[in-house]
């Protein structure tokens, strides 16, 4: 057993099907895109908007995502720790069941098994799949760890462990229902209770499953590619702390101006604010280990991709707060705004992070030099150009129609009725599509490179061993 | 310490977690859904309107349209009341949304006929023209299956008759939708409450204008009123207008308030100078029109 080799194997099949998730959500992104501006390519029932957007959401959080999380992690946690994996068959079987847990949430969704739940819109037998899918996968982190040869536990281990906890406790407290039927369950919360679980987790999902993961995966990759470490261990130990308890705090800023409680939502907006802290606490860890290390910017591919990521980390948690403000709230929520300001975190930065991670990965998984850097450079644009076209053209739209909802005539009246502003926004839904083809074919791209590089990458020099498992 | 200790450290960040989780999320279940914030009047659905509700779920209309309205100045004159906590303690699950694409339908209730959303759902462009909504006039083709809805009943613990299951046969899913819009936001009885009352003398700001004037003002009517009272006031929905002989001020009052209980909108959130706009246009434009 002592002598076993590190676990590469799963690694690849996780980086192999959360790209192939990846790729689905997009292009169902897409095609909802289109449907916005183009009410007739809905093909009622199964092919509409309503039913192919949570496609969208959850093939992207769930698939893509939580994908990119299993791969890397189940490397890093084995380099980390100095010991391989603790069962390669409990691995195994993570890898089938995401697939099988993956597949069931597009085809009940398509069926139109939803609880209505945003990001969580899985019916109860999926819940149950994804607990399970879950357990499996944190038994195998913890005890990697407690085996572990390493007395030091770093950063990455830390963000591991809280995702791990948090998704769990957040997950199966919102997934609690009633079932009527095998695909039919009933919140077990009413009303304004259900809408502030829902959003304590859904907003925390953001904070359990999209920022401590890609965090994690930040630290270790960020001094890996540099080739120096991490500026101040101090300041990840302060932001962590402070990150991982103030984030619960804030789901009710979702529901500003609703009837959930006052004070809910002034501690939500409070604690928002603070948050700009811990989440700039990791900024700038990242900004100032790259002293004297700037070059690498233009010198090494994966360190555009890291830093730009870290950047659009930064702008969200700025962004972020603001939108928390009752005032700001009042304005822009419920608008296109919103929408531009979650691609700017998922398309910037969780997927800018996780294409760094995956192109660091594969030479030292398949044993080959990635394929094509300037392919890789120019997914990079592709995707960068992309996402902006997406967010700026949305956020515009979002300030532009929220403008038209609160004008109002002198004498006290609304001066554009609901469908005067909803007209304006055709315009930007066109150039939204645009962005999103732009960005998809970087993603194509990229699969391509990942393609080639296993197929006809050159044998590294260095990583040959360690891909043959002997590291 | 807990950089060395896993077990320790797992302790402790369910403890940072657990903090702002129990008093943010498990603490206002104190107050929340209580005699705290009850509503008299407030009525669970009924199966049909259930059913509804239970459609709208799986059709995905919570993508795009929101239920609840907040207390700001411009989503009251928009859609009504604003949403008050006790109106919601048997939606399960809650649907208010996140994203207007759409327009809120937390007041929806009783805005427009029955007749209107059949038309509307059947297709949404025929009643407002530039709207990106898919047709669901496909829902009428599916009959409702009263077991599976008396199951469902049981399992909300909703009251209901046998009577009312029976009902449901030979209805179909557009039927269950329509009824649930038409209960969105009525248990509290807002609209009467809020209904405007006209003080003052009325006095049309455009009395005597000429045909060309109007001419411009067609585009009010065929926004806000072609929908129910055709293109050319012919009357779909509504009634005939051409020659409508309601005196102006009845005319601008009907436009301005509504009709509860006929199905007329209010149109106050036009304002008054648009109103009267209508009122002119719709009283003489084709009359003079005749003229010509």
């Amino acid at each position: 057993m002592e002598n076993r080799a590190y676990n590469y194997a799963i690694v690849r099949s996780f980086v192999t099907w959360s790209v192939i998730w990846g790729l689905v959500a997009v292009l169902v992104g897409v095609i909802v895109s289109f449907q916005m501006v183009e009410p007739d390519l809905n093909f009622p029932p199964y092919l509409t908007f309503g039913r192919l957007r949570p496609i969208h959401t959850n093939a992207g959080i769930y698939g893509w995502g939580v994908g990119v999380i299993f791969a890397t992690f189940l490397y890093i946690v084995q380099r980390l720790c100095k010991t391989p994996l603790w069962s390669d068959k409990l691995a195994k079987f993570q890898l089938w069941f995401f697939n099988a847990t993956i597949i069931a949430s597009a085809v009940t969704l398509l069926l139109g098994y939803t609880t209505s739940k945003e990001y969580h819109e899985m019916e109860w037998p999926i819940d149950v799949m994804i607990i399970i899918l879950w357990v499996a996968f944190a038994i195998n982190i913890v005890m990697t760890i407690l085996k572990r040869k390493e007395e030091q536990m770093y950063i990455s281990l830390w963000y591991m462990l809280a995702a791990i906890i948090g998704v769990a406790i957040l997950f199966t407290v919102n997934a609690a229902a009633v079932p009527a039927s095998l695909f039919k369950s009933y919140s077990a919360y009413a009303g304004t209770n259900d809408a502030n679980v829902h959003w304590w987790f859904g907003h925390n999902a953001v904070a359990m499953a999209l920022t401590a993961p890609p965090l994690a995966m930040f630290y270790y990759f960020l001094p890996k590619s540099t080739g120096v470490p991490i500026y101040s261990h101090r300041l990840s130990i302060i932001a962590f702390w402070s990150l991982i308890f103030m984030y619960l705090w804030t789901g009710a800023h979702h529901l500003l101006w609703t009837p959930v409680p006052d004070w809910i939502q002034t501690l939500a907006m409070g604690f928002s604010v603070m948050l700009i802290a811990p989440s700039w606490g990791s900024v700038f860890n990242g900004y100032l280990s790259m002293n004297g290390q700037w070059h690498q910017m233009r010198d090494n591919y994966l360190i555009k991709y890291l830093i730009l990521g870290i950047t659009f980390y930064g702008l969200q948690t700025l962004q972020g707060p603001m939108q928390a403000i009752r005032t700001f709230s009042a304005f822009i929520h419920y608008t296109d705004w919103v929408p531009a300001h979650i691609h700017m975190g998922t398309m910037g930065w969780v997927s800018m992070i996780s294409f760094a991670s995956i192109y660091f990965l594969l030479p030292r998984i398949y044993g080959k030099e990635v394929y094509s850097i300037p392919l890789a450079n120019l997914q990079f644009w592709l995707i960068l150009v992309g996402q902006l076209i997406w967010s700026i053209s949305l956020w515009i739209a979002g300030v532009l129609q929220a403008g038209m909802w609160n004008a109002m005539n002198p004498d006290g009246s609304l001066t554009f009725t609901f469908m005067e502003t909803m007209v304006e926004m055709y315009p930007y839904w066109w150039a939204r599509c645009l962005g999103g083809l732009v960005y998809m074919a970087g993603l194509i791209i990229f699969i391509y490179n990942l393609y080639m590089t296993a197929k006809k990458g050159k044998p590294t020099v260095n990583n040959a061993a360690a891909a043959a498992g002997r590291a | 310490m807990w950089e060395k200790k896993p077990v320790l450290l797992i302790i402790m960040a369910t403890g940072a977690i657990l903090v702002g989780t129990i008093i943010t999320m498990v603490l206002p279940f104190v107050w929340v859904n209580t005699d705290a914030d009850r509503i008299e009047g407030v009525k669970p659905y009924t199966a049909l309107q259930q059913e509804g509700r239970d459609i709208y779920i799986r059709e995905g209309c919570n993508n795009c349209h929101t239920q609840t309205v907040r207390p700001l100045v411009s989503d009251v004159l928009r859609y009504g009341e604003y949403s008050k906590s006790g109106e919601f303690v048997y939606d399960r699950p809650f649907l208010w949304g996140s994203k207007r694409t759409g327009p809120d339908l937390a007041r929806l209730g009783g805005k427009y006929p029955d007749t209107w959303h059949y038309k509307h759902m059947e297709s949404p462009r025929a009643m407002v023209p530039k709207s990106n909504m898919p047709d669901y006039g496909w829902l009428s083709a599916n009959p409702l299956d009263p077991q599976m809805i008396q199951r469902k009943m049981e399992t909300l613990g909703f009251p209901f008759t046998a009577e009312e299951i029976k009902a449901l046969e030979g209805k179909n899913e557009m039927d269950a939708m329509v009824a649930y819009m038409q209960k969105l936001g009525t248990d509290i009885p807002w609209r009467q409450s809020n209904a405007t009352e006209i003080v003052g003398d009325l006095t049309n700001p455009y009395a005597g204008v000429d045909h060309d004037s109007m001419e411009a003002w067609e585009s009010i009517y065929t926004e806000n009123c072609a929908a129910c009272h055709g293109e050319h006031m012919e009357g779909v929905i509504g009634p005939e207008l051409v020659g409508a002989d309601y005196e102006e001020e009845v005319l601008f009052e009907i436009i301005y308030t509504g009709i509860a209980d006929g199905g007329m909108p209010s149109f106050s959130s036009l304002g008054t100078d648009k109103v009267w706009k209508l009122v002119n246009f719709i009283k003489y434009y084709h009359l003079e029109e005749g003229h010509h």
